[in-house]
């Protein structure tokens, strides 16, 4: 007896992949080869579930077949042993039998959440190990999201696993005082998947599988699993708000459109109400993070109907908030728009020379570009088009580097001319942005 | 972050069709030890090399756009000999990377120190640093 697959059922397989991997894992006691057998049930299903159907217990047919890997490996690794010493090995390593419900637990997807996103491993390799473990996306699908060769992917995957098991992480559920030490690191991952999704999502890479989306889900999951925690709903709440506004993002020729210049009915309300719902719940519980109030920053923004509406002044003291709570130069930076358009411009420029000295930021084109922006709304074009000029030159990105240039040709075309009252900065106000 | 780098040869006349063979060998070797390095560690995006500058045309549109070649000229001091495109965590990475490939045995097994060009490739967002 078999379900038709449909539109759902990728989804319902890959909220499957961390239930079944936690359940081989634990099994087998052995992680890594345990994802390894996993990814291959995986692929196994979607290459025969399309055409043959789903299962009645997908979960219990893909355990049986990943366990069924681990076994057939067990026992060619034992017959390639005796042929060598001609010691018969103890059958122990084989796999009891199948009892596939008592092996669930629902703590699983939470503790390879956290063993992906281990800190002995580099961001790039925990990005990659959680959409595969955790997400069960696959390494081709992983490899075609980050433009490099599957064979890469794999390797980068292959080693990061490694890294955990040379740092002897067991496979259980970190301590309540463990798990608040490492919580940062797995937001920071999920954030990274988003922002990688979110920046690329422009022009040619249509193509490319959905990270913003696949990053949401992951979050939305690790809410269910952390539900008194206020960051990671914060976090949930500032992608929802910022995905928000992917539709007007991007102009019909691909161009990116900046906050200022985007047309508001495209933003999805859905997801800003989501977004505004979450938020709202998680400040009345007291301690004030990081995600919270970036979440509030992009809730200002996409709260104005019109962008003369924004509340500049609510948005420089989340800003003021968050340089206490989380102080960086980017947040300098983000701070400086907002005293620029609530104090006028001088007082923004002022507060950006205080990041000329800064290793970070020193050289890096969003500063240039702020700069530049806040120069346009003194006044001072000449200065505006060099900074424009200097900041295209420093980004890598192809989309904002041509909105950079053209920032500079549309000044020096028009010097002074229609442009006197500038808008709010476009560039910076938000990290994502 | 994506990184291309890119390996000039010496000026035509010295370059690795003169080397003995057992040289040649050796840097051959070192190359390919290299491009397996970089796939172990899950870096490479791609690894070329580029046929010899003999192979090599110049293409300019004329009228109607047909094409006009013309040879290179053999006094061109420099010629891009192949490319690494590379994905790494830091630029640190990318600069350690090329001056691995930078230290290439030449001929006698002397390191070549060959001038190795590297420079970020356009890909999509900046790095992120909140």
């Amino acid at each position: 007896m078999t379900t038709p697959w449909d539109t759902t059922s990728e989804q319902l397989l890959r909220e499957l992949a961390p239930q079944v991997l936690g359940a081989v894992a634990r099994r087998f006691r052995d992680f890594v080869s345990a994802e390894d057998a996993v990814q291959e049930a995986m692929i196994a299903a979607f290459t025969q579930w399309p055409q043959q159907g789903i299962p009645d217990n997908p979960r219990g047919w893909l355990i049986q077949v990943a366990s069924r890997r681990l076994t057939d490996q067990a026992r060619s690794e034992i017959a390639r042993r005796e042929r060598e010493t001609a010691v018969a090995m103890e059958a122990e390593i084989m796999a009891p039998a199948v009892d596939i419900e008592s092996d669930m637990d629902p703590d699983d997807t939470l503790i390879l959440l956290f063993m992906c996103c281990h800190p002995a491993l580099t961001s790039s390799s925990a990005i990659a190990l959680t959409l595969r473990a955790v997400g069960g996306l696959t390494t081709a699908e992983i490899a075609n999201a980050f433009l490099v060769p599957e064979a890469t992917m794999a390797q980068r995957i292959s080693r990061a696993k490694q890294s955990i098991k040379v740092s002897g992480v067991p496979f259980r559920l970190p301590s309540p005082q463990e798990r608040a030490e490492r919580l940062p690191a797995v937001l920071h991952v999920l954030y990274l998947i988003f922002n990688e999704g979110y920046a690329s999502s422009v022009g040619a890479h249509l193509q490319r599988l959905d990270l913003a989306r696949e990053a949401i889900r992951l979050t939305r999951c690790a809410k269910t699993l952390l539900p008194g925690n206020e960051e990671v709903a914060g976090l949930l709440a500032l992608m929802l708000l910022t995905d928000a506004r992917r539709a007007a993002r991007t102009g019909p020729d691909e161009e990116l459109v900046p906050l200022t210049k985007q047309d508001r009915t495209l933003w999805d309300q859905g997801e800003i109400s989501e977004g505004i719902e979450l938020l709202t719940a998680a400040l009345s519980k007291g301690s004030v993070g990081l995600y919270q109030l970036q979440a509030a920053i992009a809730a200002v923004h996409d709260e104005a109907a019109r962008v003369e509406d924004t509340d500049w002044p609510q948005i420089l003291a989340l800003y003021q908030l968050l340089k206490r709570v989380s102080p960086s130069p980017m947040v300098t930076l983000n701070h400086a728009i907002a005293a620029a358009m609530v104090h006028g411009p001088s007082k923004g420029l002022e507060l950006l020379r205080t990041l000329d000295t800064d290793a970070q930021l020193a050289g890096h084109y969003r500063l240039d570009a702020v700069r530049a922006h806040l120069l346009e709304m003194t006044g001072d074009y000449e200065g505006a088009i060099k900074h424009y000029r200097i900041a295209a030159s420093r980004t890598t990105s192809i989309p904002e580097q041509n909105y950079l240039m053209t920032q500079a040709a549309r000044l020096g075309d028009n010097p002074g001319g229609s442009y006197k009252k500038a808008a709010a900065p476009s560039h910076g106000h938000d990290p994502m942005e | 972050m994506k990184y291309i780098l890119m390996m000039n040869t010496m000026k035509a006349g010295q370059g690795i069709p003169q080397w003995p063979g057992r040289d040649l060998q050796a840097h051959i070797a070192f190359m390919k030890n290299l491009n397996k390095e970089l796939r172990d560690s899950g870096e490479l995006v791609s690894a070329e090399g580029l046929a010899f500058p003999d192979q090599a045309c110049l293409v300019r549109a004329g009228k109607n756009g047909a094409p006009i070649t013309d040879g290179v000229f053999p006094e061109s001091k420099e010629f891009l000999a192949g490319f690494w495109i590379v994905d790494v965590d830091s630029p640190e990475r990318a600069y350690a990377i090329a001056a691995r490939a930078s230290a290439a045995p030449g001929p006698g097994g002397t390191p070549l120190n060959m001038p190795i060009e590297v420079r970020p490739v356009m890909s999509g967002p900046p790095p992120e640093m909140l």
